[in-house]
């Protein structure tokens, strides 16, 4: 428990770090949304300064800083200029579709690595191992935006997904078991791109981390006791090389959330990715660093995840 | 050193020959992105507005009568200046390619003025070996000179990388104690952070409209800032068991000094790490450079790179309809593959040379 209660702090002076640091650069930074307003001449100087003392621009950086984060408490992430709203609910919803977008992939690589890894192992040096190893090692050269725009450009001369946005024009229309099914459709093209650009390093770490413990005496012994070759695997081998995996996970959410800003942006999935381009665009800097906070979060939560799952996985974790 | 097994040897040399191989290739990419100005037949900037979309020019050598020429020679498009994408060529009127013509001058290494380039058709006639942009802007020529770009920026990267990698590396491993907790927890802070998230926060807070080459060197030092956690961490491991290592346990004795020791006999012994660390870092800060201009945060118009290259993909009428605007997205993925191969026989070699 003390080394959860340490993790936790560790993570928040994290989230801390990188609040300040996202903060100090952008406020640091010259011209702001209001300063385009100053070349239109219908606007006056006053109007603007007006605009932003009612946003707080006008006042020192630690302040703004301190009544950020005092905003940040009360669930309130400040202003966003462009939407003329607060930024938080404007999140809330693009982190729902990111999470479902980056869930549903996540699920869907290690759904496809463990078994194609386990099965690499098992044949290992023969024909289907290699023939994965050559295709693993080929993903791995493709630019991940290589591999979205070719998957748009499957969805725009097939026709047969939907190439943009997550719900159709006559979404609020249909009925319920309708909505989940045109949600699915849109999400699987972003979903599969996704999975397959984090596949690669999930199933060479499966299929090491296999052959190493199916090497070990144990799983002989396992198998001299004449115990299914199935059992064997997924009961006796799998758990006991789930450790490295779980320490993977943790990382892979970092691989994960980096490739969905890109595939968002391509397949136009309505996530944080977008988002944030947009605000860079238009310096809504209170949308900025809340996107990248946000990030933080979801690296932040999925490494602590990662921990919880070891510590329930590794009994050595336990007695330490 | 243990003596190397039968099996390794033969094991190591075909790391060597892949190795050999992909630097061979590697060297050949970099000579015709440094001579851009010689291998493309035009400018990067410059237009025809005539011919939007116009389709890789084909070569051809046997003419209409049916006669065969050493000399290769190309059609013009029918009807250019109409429609954008049109393939008809107008078999009349035949241009035969030139080589070391004089054209667009341009400068190589932003140094030596010149105007010969390596091939060119004469005036009227246009040459598109991968087609034209909306612009009509030879794809070919802009890839070459975007190359120019985006390499710049993953070589620049990565050096700064692991510069600041060897020194705060050198520094945590072989000093130990305090200063490596310190500088290790710092880099454990950078590779737990979202850094692509991150880099665009940087990109926020530069002005949307400084000159190109601002842009283009604030953001390649911050990809090179933030990048440093990984191959100090390595190069810590290395510096670790080296300083215990016999002869250099032996130096000390001698009375040598630690700056002495570090440069003499204990840095030496991260150069295989340093080596691939340097293969693995460029072909992904290149790719961070393209991602960003593909964005449109990178540079700008009309300073090409391979993310502006592609960047006009995100139009569904491009990518439905020109097949050849996929080109340079194409060609990334050989170049990418020569870079990951350099990067995993060296890693292997390195391997069996220190076991």
């Amino acid at each position: 428990m003390k080394y959860f209660a340490r993790r936790l702090v560790h993570s928040t002076l994290l989230l801390l770090a990188v609040s300040i640091f996202s903060f100090g650069i952008l406020q640091l930074a010259p011209g702001d949304f209001f300063a385009p307003m100053g070349l239109n001449p219908q606007i006056s100087s006053r109007t603007i300064a007006a605009l932003r003392s009612q946003y707080g621009l006008d006042r020192s950086l630690p302040v703004r800083y301190a009544h950020w984060l005092r905003g940040v408490l009360k669930a309130d992430l400040g202003p966003s200029f462009a939407y003329n709203s607060p930024v938080a609910p404007l999140l809330a919803v693009r982190a729902r579709n990111t999470l479902l977008l980056t869930g549903t992939a996540m699920s869907l690589a290690w759904l496809i690595a463990i078994p194609l890894g386990m099965w690499s192992a098992v044949h290992r040096g023969k024909w289907a191992d290699r023939a994965a190893g050559v295709v693993t090692s080929g993903l791995v050269t493709v630019p991940d935006l290589v591999l979205f725009l070719v998957l748009l450009l499957v969805a725009v001369r097939t026709g047969w997904f939907p190439t943009g946005g997550m719900v159709s024009a006559a979404f609020s229309d249909l009925n319920v078991w309708n909505k989940v099914k045109d949600v699915a459709e849109h999400l699987f093209l972003p979903a599969l791109g996704l999975a397959i650009a984090t596949l690669p390093p999930l199933v060479r770490h499966v299929r090491s981390a296999m052959i190493e413990v199916l090497e070990a005496p144990f799983i002989r012994a396992a198998r001299a006791h004449g115990i299914a070759e199935r059992r064997v695997l997924f009961r006796y081998a799998l758990p006991v090389a789930a450790n490295p995996l779980i320490s993977l996970f943790g990382l892979s959410v970092a691989t994960m959330l980096s490739a969905s800003l890109l595939v968002e942006v391509i397949l136009s999935w309505p996530g944080i990715g977008p988002l944030l381009v947009d605000a860079i665009l238009a310096k809504d800097v209170y949308v900025v660093i809340g996107t990248v906070m946000l990030s933080s979060v979801f690296l932040v939560a999925g490494n602590l995840f990662a921990d919880l799952l070891l510590f329930a996985a590794d009994p050595r974790m336990r007695t330490e | 050193m243990l003596p190397i097994r039968g099996c390794e040897q033969s094991d190591e040399l075909t790391h060597r020959q892949k190795l050999a191989g992909a630097l061979v290739l590697l060297t050949a990419v970099q000579i015709l992105i440094l001579f851009a100005g010689f291998f493309a037949p035009y400018n990067f900037a410059v237009q025809d507005r005539e011919r939007p979309f116009a389709p890789p020019t084909s070569l051809h050598f046997k003419d209409a009568r049916g006669n065969v020429h050493i000399r290769p020679f190309i059609y013009d498009l029918e009807g250019a200046g109409h429609s954008a994408g049109v393939s008809e060529t107008d078999s009349e009127h035949p241009y035969p390619v030139h080589f070391f013509v004089r054209g667009t001058p341009y400068k190589i290494a932003a140094m030596f003025a010149s105007r010969v380039h390596l091939f060119g058709v004469e005036a009227p006639g246009h040459i598109f070996l991968m087609g034209s942009d909306a612009y009509g802007r030879d794809q070919f020529s802009r890839f070459l000179f975007g190359g120019q770009i985006s390499m710049l920026a993953g070589l620049i990267a990565a050096i700064l990388s692991v510069s600041i990698g060897i020194i705060v590396g050198g520094i945590a491993g072989y000093y130990g104690g305090w200063v490596d907790e310190l500088l290790m927890r710092g880099g454990e802070l950078f590779l737990a952070l979202p850094w692509l998230y991150l880099l665009f926060a940087v990109r926020a807070a530069l002005p949307l409209h400084i000159s190109q080459w601002e842009v283009f060197l604030l953001l390649v030092s911050v990809m090179g800032l933030i990048g440093w956690a990984r191959p100090a961490r390595l190069i810590r491991g290395v510096v670790l068991s080296a300083k215990q290592r016999n002869f250099v346990v032996a130096a000390r004795g001698f009375g040598a000094s630690d700056a002495y020791l570090l440069r003499r006999h204990v840095l030496p012994q991260t150069y295989g790490v340093l080596l691939t660390q340097m293969t693995l870092l460029i072909p992904q800060y290149v790719l961070a450079e393209v991602t960003l201009t593909f964005l449109g945060l990178g540079v700008g118009e009309p300073l090409p790179s391979w993310g502006s290259l592609l960047s006009s993909l995100q139009q569904y009428y491009v990518l439905s309809s020109y097949w050849w605007m996929f080109l340079p997205a194409l060609l990334l993925i050989p170049l990418f593959l020569v870079f990951y191969t350099a990067a995993d026989a060296l890693q292997e070699l390195h391997k069996s040379v220190t076991l």
